[in-house]
C-alpha cells in the first residue's frame, strides 16, 4: 500500500508541475486532468469510492470540458504566451519555496498525530451512509448548494451573452 | 362630580384652542372668537360655582388625577387644589379674561389670523388656570411656562413686523432668565422637603419640628423671587414688558396687565409660608419692589406712546404689590392685584379704543379732544384713571391706601418711596387722560374724520370693568374686609389690623393730597399751559434721560449682549479657524499619505497576489511557529 | 475494516497536501495565462480536499467528505462563474493575459 501511495503521490505532484510548466494550455488541461485522475485514486485507497466517483465526474468531466471548450473558444492552443520577466519568475520561485517551507514548518512543528489509529468498524462511507448524512444532517447547506449552482449557471450566461462592455 | 367640574374648568379653554387652532381657519372670525369667549365663560361659571361654594364655608377642592413621577421618597402627583387663593385668581383670570376675548372679537375683527389669535389666548387662559390651579409648584411650573410661551406667541403675534418678533423674543428670553430661577428654586425645595406639594410643605413647617438648613431655604426662596422677578416684569428684568406692548391691546390688557404678570405675586402667596421663614429675602422683595415702582413710575413720566405709559405704570404697580409681599402683608397685595387687575384692564382696553378709533396711532402727541367723539371710553378711562391715581372712593385708593399704610407701619423709607411713586402715578396718568381725551385733536385731518366712538362689543367690557374699578375696593374696607377673613386660612401669619385711628386718617389724607397734587400739576402743565410734549429731538435735560427709560435697554446692551456677541465672535474667528485648522489639517496629511500609498497599487494583479502569498506566509509564520 | 492509515500514516498525506497546495500556488504566481491560473487554483482546491478526505478516515467520520461534496459544488461554481468572465474580458481586449488588465491601477 505504502509504495502505492508513494506512485500516486509522484504522479499528481509531477502532473500538477507539468501543468504549470506547459506552454500550450490544452496540455496543461490535459495533465490537470492526470491529476485529477490520480487524486481519485488517493480517495479510492481511502475506500471512499463515491467520492472518487463524484470527483471524476465533476473535476476531470465537468470542469476540465468546461476549460477545454473555453481554450477552444479563445483559440489559445498554441504556445504564444509570452513568459513573464525574470524578475517575476524568481518571485514566484522564492515565494513557493517560502510558503512550502512555512507550510511543513508548521506542520513539523505541530504536535505529532496518534498513530494509534481507531478502527470503530462501523461504515461510515459507503454511499448509503453518505447518502442519509447529506440528507439528513446537512440538508440546509446541501439546498442551498443547489441555489449556488443555479445562481451561477445564471451568472454564467449572463455574463458571457454577446455583449461588449465598453461600447 | 367636583373632579369633573375642575376638569372642566381647566380643559374648556384647551378645548377651544384646539378647535380655533384645527378648524378655526375654516370658520369666520366671528365664529371663532365667540367659540373663544364661550370657552373662557364656560371656565368661568364653573369657577363662579366653586367660589360661592368655598366662600358659603365648604371645603378646598382637591382633585388628584395620577401619580404623575416616582422617585425614592419623591413623589409628585398630578393635581389640582380649588383654594380659596386659587379660586379668587380663577374668578378674575376667568373673568376679565372672558370680558376681553368678547372685546377681541369686535377688536380683532377683519385680522386674518384671527382664528390664530383666540386660539393662542384661549391656550393662554388654559395655562393660566393650570399654574393657579395646580397643587405643587411642578404643576405651576408647567402653567408657569406656558403663559410665558403664549406671551411670545401673543406679543409676536403680528409676526411679520421686525421690531414686534424682537419684542417677543426679549419677552421670552428675559421670561427664562426668571424661569431658571425659579426652577433652581423647586429643585432645592424638593431636595429640602423632599415634596413639592403645597400642602406636604406646609405640613412639614407648621408642624413644629423643621428640620432643615435656613441658608439654603433663604436661596429656594431668593431663586423663587428671581422667577417672580421674570414674570411680573421687577428689577432688572422689567425692560420685556413695555416692549410687550408689540402685541395686540387685548393681549396687552389680559397677559401684560391683569393676570400673567401677577403670576409672580400669586406664587409667594401661595408660598408664604416659605417666605415668612427667611426675613431677609422678604427685605430684599420689598426693597427692590419700591425701587421698581419709583424708577418705573418716572419712566412713565415722559413717555409719549399710550401703551407705553401704561405699561410702565403696570411695572410700578406690580412694584407696590411686590413692597406689599415684601412687608408680609400676602393680603394687601392680592387686594391691589385684584383692583388693579380691574382699573388696568379697563385702562387698556379704552386705550385699546382709543388706537381702534385712531387706526393704530398709538402716540399721544397725535391725539387729543377725544372726549368729545368717544364719550363712553372717555368716562370708564376717567374712573379707571381716578381709580389707579387713588383717589376715594376709586377702588385703587383703598388697595394702595393699605399697602403705604403697611409700609408706614414697618419702613418709613419704603413709605416715602411708595408715596412718590403713587404721586408720580396720579401725574402721569392724567398727563395721559389730559393729551389724548382734552383740548383739540392733533392728528391728520384725515384721521380726525373717521374718529369714532367704538362698537358696544368694546364699550360693554369697558364699562362692566369700570364698574369694577369703581366699586372693587369694597371687598376689603378698611375696618371690616371681607377678603382678609377669605384669605386667613390660606396665610400662616396673622394678618395685622392696623387701627381705624388718627394715624390712618393721616395716612390716607397724605395719600389723597399727594394724589391731588400729582394731578394739579398735570392740569396746569397740560390743561392751562397747554403743553404738548415735543418732537423726540427736542427732549433734553433730565426729560430725555427718562424718555429714553434711563438707558436700561443700553446699559444691558452694553454689559451682557456686547460681551457675549464678543464672546462669540472670539469662538468664530479663533476657537472656529484654530479647530478648522487641525481638521483641515488632518485632511491634508491623510490626502499627502495617500498620494504616496497609491503607488503601490500598480494595478499589477501578478503583483498584488505575490504580496498576497507573502502576506499568508508571514501571518502563519507569525501565529504558528513563533 | 482496516484503517488504511495504519500502512500508511497520516503525516504523509499532510505532505503531499502541502506540497500539491504549493504547487498551485506557485503556478498562480507564475504564470500570466489567467486558464492556466484557474487550474492552478482546482490544484490547490484538491489539495485541500485531499486532507479533508485524509482528516475524514483519520476521524471515522463522514463529515470530512460531506465537506468535499460542498468544496466541489463551491468549485464547479466558481469555474462556472470565472470562465464566463474570462470570455467576457477575451471579447474585450482579445487575449487573457493578466497583465494587461491593469484597471485596478490606483
Amino acid at each position: 500500500m505504502l509504495t502505492l501511495f508513494y506512485i500516486l503521490s509522484a504522479i499528481t505532484l509531477g502532473t500538477a508541475f507539468l501543468t504549470i510548466f506547459s506552454k500550450n494550455p490544452i496540455h496543461s488541461a490535459i495533465y490537470l486532468v492526470l491529476c485529477f485522475f490520480s487524486i481519485a485514486g488517493h480517495y479510492l485507497m481511502f475506500n471512499a469510492q463515491f467520492l472518487a466517483i463524484v470527483h471524476i465526474i465533476v473535476y476531470s468531466g465537468a470542469i476540465m470540458i468546461l476549460m477545454l471548450f473555453t481554450i477552444m473558444l479563445m483559440n489559445l492552443n498554441k504556445e504564444g504566451e509570452k513568459s513573464k520577466n525574470a524578475w517575476s519568475q524568481i518571485a514566484a520561485v522564492i515565494s513557493f519555496c517560502l510558503l512550502a517551507l512555512v507550510l511543513l514548518a508548521t506542520f513539523i512543528k505541530a504536535q505529532q498525530p496518534e498513530y494509534n489509529y481507531a478502527t470503530k468498524g462501523a461504515d461510515f462511507q459507503s454511499i448509503k451512509v453518505l447518502g442519509q448524512v447529506l440528507l439528513n444532517d446537512y440538508m440546509v447547506p446541501f439546498e442551498f448548494a443547489s441555489v449556488l449552482l443555479l445562481v451561477s449557471m445564471i451568472g454564467a450566461v449572463l455574463l458571457s451573452k454577446k455583449e461588449h462592455i465598453n461600447n | 362630580m367636583d373632579t369633573n367640574l375642575a376638569l372642566l374648568l381647566l380643559l374648556a379653554p384647551l378645548a377651544g384652542f384646539l378647535l380655533n387652532i384645527f378648524i378655526g381657519k375654516k370658520l369666520s372670525g366671528n365664529v371663532s372668537g365667540i367659540l373663544g369667549s364661550v370657552a373662557v365663560a364656560v371656565s368661568f361659571a364653573v369657577t363662579l360655582k366653586f367660589f360661592l361654594q368655598v366662600n358659603g364655608g365648604g371645603e378646598p377642592i382637591n382633585v388628584n388625577l395620577f401619580k404623575w413621577m416616582t422617585l425614592a421618597n419623591f413623589d409628585v402627583n398630578f393635581a389640582f387644589q380649588l383654594d380659596q387663593l386659587s379660586l379668587l385668581w380663577l374668578m378674575f383670570v376667568t373673568g376679565i379674561g372672558t370680558l376681553i376675548h368678547i372685546y377681541s372679537i369686535s377688536y380683532m375683527h377683519g385680522d386674518e389670523n384671527i382664528h390664530k389669535y383666540f386660539g393662542y389666548l384661549n391656550l393662554f387662559v388654559f395655562f393660566m388656570i393650570t399654574l393657579v390651579m395646580g397643587s405643587n409648584l411642578l404643576i405651576m411650573f408647567i402653567g408657569w411656562e406656558g403663559v410665558g410661551l403664549c406671551s411670545y406667541l401673543l406679543i409676536g403675534f403680528w409676526y411679520k413686523n421686525h421690531d414686534f418678533n424682537d419684542a417677543a423674543k426679549k419677552a421670552f428670553i428675559m421670561n427664562r432668565i426668571g424661569d431658571l430661577g425659579f426652577l433652581i428654586g423647586i429643585f432645592i425645595i424638593g431636595y429640602l422637603f423632599h415634596s413639592v406639594d403645597y400642602i406636604d410643605i406646609k405640613n412639614a413647617i407648621t408642624s413644629g419640628n423643621l428640620d432643615i438648613d435656613m441658608t439654603w431655604l433663604g436661596i429656594a426662596t431668593l431663586c423663587l423671587f428671581i422667577g417672580a422677578c421674570g414674570k411680573s416684569a421687577q428689577i432688572p428684568l422689567y425692560t420685556w414688558l413695555p416692549d410687550a406692548m408689540a402685541g395686540p391691546t387685548p393681549v396687552s390688557a389680559l397677559i401684560h396687565a391683569a393676570t400673567m404678570v401677577t403670576a409672580g405675586i400669586f406664587m409667594i402667596t401661595r408660598l408664604n409660608f416659605l417666605f415668612d421663614l427667611t426675613p431677609d429675602v422678604q427685605n430684599i422683595i420689598a426693597i427692590v419692589g419700591a425701587f421698581t415702582s419709583l424708577i418705573a413710575a418716572s419712566i412713565g413720566l415722559a413717555q409719549n406712546d399710550i401703551k407705553k405709559v401704561l405699561a410702565y405704570s403696570t411695572v410700578s404697580q406690580l412694584g407696590l404689590m411686590f413692597l406689599a409681599l415684601g412687608l408680609g402683608a400676602y393680603h394687601v397685595a392680592v387686594f391691589h392685584v385684584i383692583t388693579h387687575a380691574f382699573f388696568k384692564a379697563c385702562l387698556f382696553l379704552g386705550s385699546g379704543s382709543v388706537i381702534h378709533a385712531m387706526h393704530g396711532e398709538q402716540d399721544m402727541r397725535y391725539m387729543g379732544g377725544l372726549r368729545k367723539v368717544m364719550g363712553v371710553t372717555f368716562i370708564t378711562f376717567l374712573i379707571s384713571t381716578l381709580a389707579i391715581s387713588g383717589l376715594p372712593p376709586f377702588s385703587g385708593f383703598f388697595s394702595k391706601d393699605e399697602i403705604l399704610m403697611t409700609a408706614f407701619h414697618h419702613n418709613k423709607v419704603l413709605w416715602v418711596v411708595g408715596s412718590i411713586a403713587s404721586i408720580m402715578t396720579a401725574f402721569y396718568m392724567f398727563r395721559l387722560l389730559y393729551l389724548t381725551f382734552y383740548k383739540d385733536f392733533r392728528g391728520t385731518e384725515e384721521q380726525k374724520k373717521h374718529l369714532h366712538e367704538s362698537p358696544s362689543l368694546i364699550t360693554f367690557p369697558l364699562i362692566v370693568l369700570a364698574i369694577l374699578a369703581l366699586v372693587g375696593g369694597a371687598i376689603s374696607l378698611p375696618g371690616h374686609s371681607w377678603l382678609n377673613e377669605y384669605l386667613s386660612p390660606i396665610l400662616t401669619n396673622h394678618i395685622e389690623h392696623h387701627e381705624l385711628g388718627t394715624t390712618a386718617y393721616m395716612l390716607m389724607g397724605i395719600a389723597i393730597i399727594g394724589a391731588l397734587i400729582g394731578i394739579g400739576i398735570a392740569y396746569f402743565k397740560y390743561i392751562k399751559q397747554g403743553f404738548v410734549p415735543g418732537k423726540d429731538e427736542e427732549i433734553t435735560g433730565f426729560s430725555k434721560v427718562l424718555y429714553n427709560k434711563f438707558y436700561v435697554d443700553e446699559i444691558y446692551t452694553a454689559i451682557i449682549v456686547k460681551p457675549i456677541y464678543a464672546l462669540g465672535a472670539f469662538f468664530k474667528n479663533v476657537t472656529e479657524v484654530a479647530f478648522s485648522g487641525f481638521i483641515f489639517g488632518l485632511g491634508r496629511l491623510a490626502n499627502a499619505l495617500s498620494t504616496q500609498g497609491k503607488v503601490i497599487q500598480n494595478g499589477s494583479i501578478g503583483f498584488y497576489l505575490l504580496v498576497f502569498v507573502l502576506g499568508i506566509c508571514s501571518i502563519i509564520a507569525y501565529i504558528f511557529l513563533k | 475494516m482496516e484503517n488504511i492509515l495504519e500502512q500508511i500514516g497520516i503525516d504523509n498525506y499532510i505532505y503531499l497536501s502541502t506540497l500539491l497546495f504549493c504547487v498551485g500556488a506557485f503556478g498562480v504566481l507564475y504564470r500570466r495565462n489567467a486558464i492556466v491560473m484557474f487550474m492552478s487554483i482546482e490544484i490547490m482546491l484538491n489539495a485541500v480536499n485531499l486532507l479533508l478526505v485524509a482528516f475524514s478516515t483519520y476521524h471515522q467520520d463522514a463529515a470530512g467528505q460531506v465537506f468535499v461534496f460542498f468544496s466541489m459544488a463551491v468549485a464547479a461554481a466558481e469555474v462556472a462563474v470565472g470562465l464566463a468572465i474570462l470570455v467576457a474580458v477575451y471579447r474585450n481586449i482579445k487575449n487573457i493575459d493578466i497583465d494587461n488588465l491593469k484597471k485596478l491601477k490606483g
